[in-house]
């Protein structure tokens, strides 16, 4: 087997080098397009300590999403947003100094030819790639031309993959491993669900690739709580719950500042 | 030798509705894009079924269901008047007379059955016509399971008579607001509730769409009306098997469990959709609830919502072997306007005394065009399947005519 660290893509390798530093990963999220100025918000994400930034591409089906990011999928639509303009969006951006990476169904890929939407990505100045419909076994032709287009896409293990499956997810998947923490939809939720710490060790036992847990993680108790299990955190809904009511950049990078503390703090503590 | 004088068509090899391919693939088609969170229970209920249809004893359970309860088998009825004003010979295979007034019963009992042996104690369903819905409440509470039904919120202002059906029959119905508030966004929301719960419950998909198995396994489930008609019209018959075999393609159910009985004859299947519903004459490749498929989309990759009076036939998409059967050949998709189908509603009841359901109306409709067109030979024996009675479509008629 070769070595991962000498084969990962950059998006890996920022985030490796985050974690070996001792920092606690975060990852917001938020929808492309969900408002006229929308790129406003990966800056305020970033200059709040993301170490990462996902920008999903809204699908007008979004079967594994809970309301909150539901919603904010329809009011992107409704918008006008498409995949080509979010990332005409990104592509006009300065350069962040953090990855980022996209999230769609595979149903916005395959509208394009996965050669031409990691091509797409790439030009944008996208990194990485989760799609949450394409399970390993589906995924040899997304990842072959991915690689090629040098696109790191994250598979996601759940609770509910057997031990040999998730050794296939995690060997196969780049970037980082996304652990979903519970088997549901994304959307905030009161604690962080027991399955999450059992996922992630078992994600830890068969490899020391990122491991990020995402789905419910809303408050900056479950994040903290979750960086004792893994390197980090993706937080969706409760930062699209906050713009779909209004909350501009500043709030939200308020609020991710929290997340942020709760993180660096966990850290200091001994592992 | 072939005989030429039977103008027998070749038969693709892998166009006889066989088992798919490994990955639970119909040529390109099909497989299992399923949230990773679903994977394993999709494995789990594969295993089940393809332990259970080889098992006699399931088989035989299930076909005991399916007379004592759903009144199997169901009669071939020679459209007498109708096929004289025709000139073709026209004959009803009569899933109206399906308990529950549809085909939606034979796949249900067949998964019901299968989730008890699974040891599931619930049904996840999704439905349009509320036909699906119908019938996943009657097997749950024949089988003793519990039911939570997902329903777009205008599929259930149009067919509130199956919302108190499903109630009364103990079902717990759950209205979706989302998208067009139709079969689509309630397939979408069964399927994030059986994320949430797939150690209790079983996803009782209600056509031959989904993640593998789904595609399949119901298709076999329904072949009963294929089986069925086979026999019953080698009897009837001096051909053995009819010139046409055609139905209505919502996701393609009675249409596949249909074609079945009939992918081995040279029988010319055709399968009828919606104008506005057309997955398989007008869809684009893509993937949606679980499998690769054709479904209706704009510029940007988004879903379009399906129109059609029809509740049963408002899916922007088609089963699998569907796609598959078209690319082949061996089977054409055709499609007639909502206009079209109220008008061969009620010329079916007027001259053979038989309310079909809107869906079903839409196979009847192409058989009428066709048959005036020239498109069916006169004298040509057709068999079409009546999907199910009208019973559910009268306060929309009652606004229409
Ligand atoms: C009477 C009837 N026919 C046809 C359909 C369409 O489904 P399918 O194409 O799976 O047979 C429905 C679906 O609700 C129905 O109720």
């Amino acid at each position: 087997m070769t070595n991962p660290t000498m084969t990962a893509g950059a998006v890996e390798r920022h985030l490796r080098a985050r974690r070996d530093a001792g920092r606690g990963l975060l990852m917001p999220y938020v929808t492309g397009g969900i408002t006229p100025g929308w790129t406003d918000y990966l800056r305020a994400f970033a200059d709040a300590g993301a170490d990462a930034i996902e920008v999903g591409l809204p699908f007008s089906d979004p079967t594994l999403d809970g309301v909150t990011i539901q919603q904010a999928g329809q009011t992107a639509l409704v918008r006008g947003a498409s995949t080509r303009r979010i990332l005409a969006d990104l592509s006009g951006m300065a350069d962040l100094g953090v990855p980022l990476v996209a999230s769609t169904y595979y149903n916005l890929v395959q509208h394009d030819g996965p050669e031409a939407f990691c091509a797409a990505l790439r030009r944008a100045g996208v990194g990485g790639l989760i799609v949450p419909d394409l399970p390993v076994h589906e995924a040899d032709e997304l990842t072959d031309v991915a690689a090629a287009a040098g696109i790191e896409p994250a598979l996601l293990a759940s609770p509910a993959t057997p031990q040999p499956r998730l050794a296939e997810i995690v060997f196969r998947s780049r970037g980082f491993v996304y652990a979903v923490s519970l088997m549901g939809t994304t959307g905030e939720r009161a604690a962080l669900a027991v399955s999450a710490a059992q996922l992630t060790e078992r994600i830890r036992r068969v490899t020391d690739r990122p491991v990020l847990l995402g789905f419910g993680i809303s408050t900056p108790d479950q994040a903290r709580e979750a960086r004792r299990h893994a390197d980090g955190v993706v937080v969706g809904a409760a930062v699209m719950r906050r713009v779909l009511d209004g909350a501009g950049p500043d709030d939200l990078r308020a609020f991710l500042a929290t997340l942020r503390k709760a993180l660096d703090q966990e850290c200091d503590r001994p592992r | 030798m072939r005989d030429v004088a039977l103008r027998r068509e070749p038969v693709p090899p892998d166009g006889t509705m066989g088992g798919p391919r490994a990955g639970g693939r119909f040529g390109e088609y099909g497989g299992r894009y399923a949230p990773e969170s679903l994977v394993e229970a999709c494995r789990e209920v594969d295993e089940a079924f393809r332990e259970a249809w080889a098992d006699p004893g399931f088989r035989d359970a299930l076909a005991g269901l399916l007379a004592a309860h759903a009144g199997r088998p169901t009669p071939l009825t020679p459209a007498e008047r109708l096929s004289e004003a025709l000139g073709v010979r026209l004959y009803l295979k009569r899933e109206d007379l399906a308990h529950t007034g549809s085909h939606k019963i034979n796949n249900v009992l067949g998964q019901a059955l299968l989730a008890t042996r699974m040891g599931r104690r619930r049904l996840i369903a999704e439905t349009g016509a509320g036909q699906h819905g119908v019938a996943t409440a009657t097997a749950a509470a024949l089988l003793g399971l519990e039911a939570t039904v997902f329903m777009g919120e205008r599929d259930i202002e149009r067919q509130e008579l199956n919302v108190f059906r499903m109630r009364m029959l103990g079902a717990e119905v759950i209205p979706v607001t989302a998208g067009s508030r139709t079969l689509k966004d309630a397939t979408s929301e069964a399927m994030r509730h059986w994320v949430g719960a797939t150690g209790d419950s079983h996803y009782c998909i209600g056509s031959v769409i989904g993640p593998d198995p789904y595609p399949w396994m119901v298709r076999e489930f329904q072949r009963v009306i294929g089986d069925e008609a086979r026999g019953q019209c080698a009897a009837e018959l001096r051909t053995g098997v009819p010139d046409h075999v055609v139905a209505c393609v919502g996701g393609g159910s009675n249409a596949a469990g249909t074609f079945a009985g009939f992918a081995d004859t040279p029988a010319r299947l055709v399968g009828v959709e919606a104008e506005g519903g057309a997955g398989a004459a007008r869809g684009r490749l893509g993937v949606l609830h679980g499998c690769r498929s054709l479904f209706l989309q704009d510029g940007d990759g988004q879903i379009t919502e399906a129109h059609s009076i029809a509740p049963g036939l408002d899916y922007p998409g088609v089963g699998p072997e569907h796609a598959h059967l078209r690319d082949l050949g061996r089977a054409r998709y055709v499609t007639v306007t909502d206009d079209e189908a109220i008008s061969a509603a009620v010329r079916l009841a007027r001259t053979e005394g038989i309310v079909p359901a809107l869906e079903s109306a839409h196979a009847l409709a192409w058989v009428i065009r066709a048959a005036d067109e020239g498109d069916l030979p006169a004298g040509s024996a057709v068999l079409m399947t009546l999907s199910g009675r009208g019973d559910k479509d009268v306060s929309t008629l009652k606004e229409l005519l």
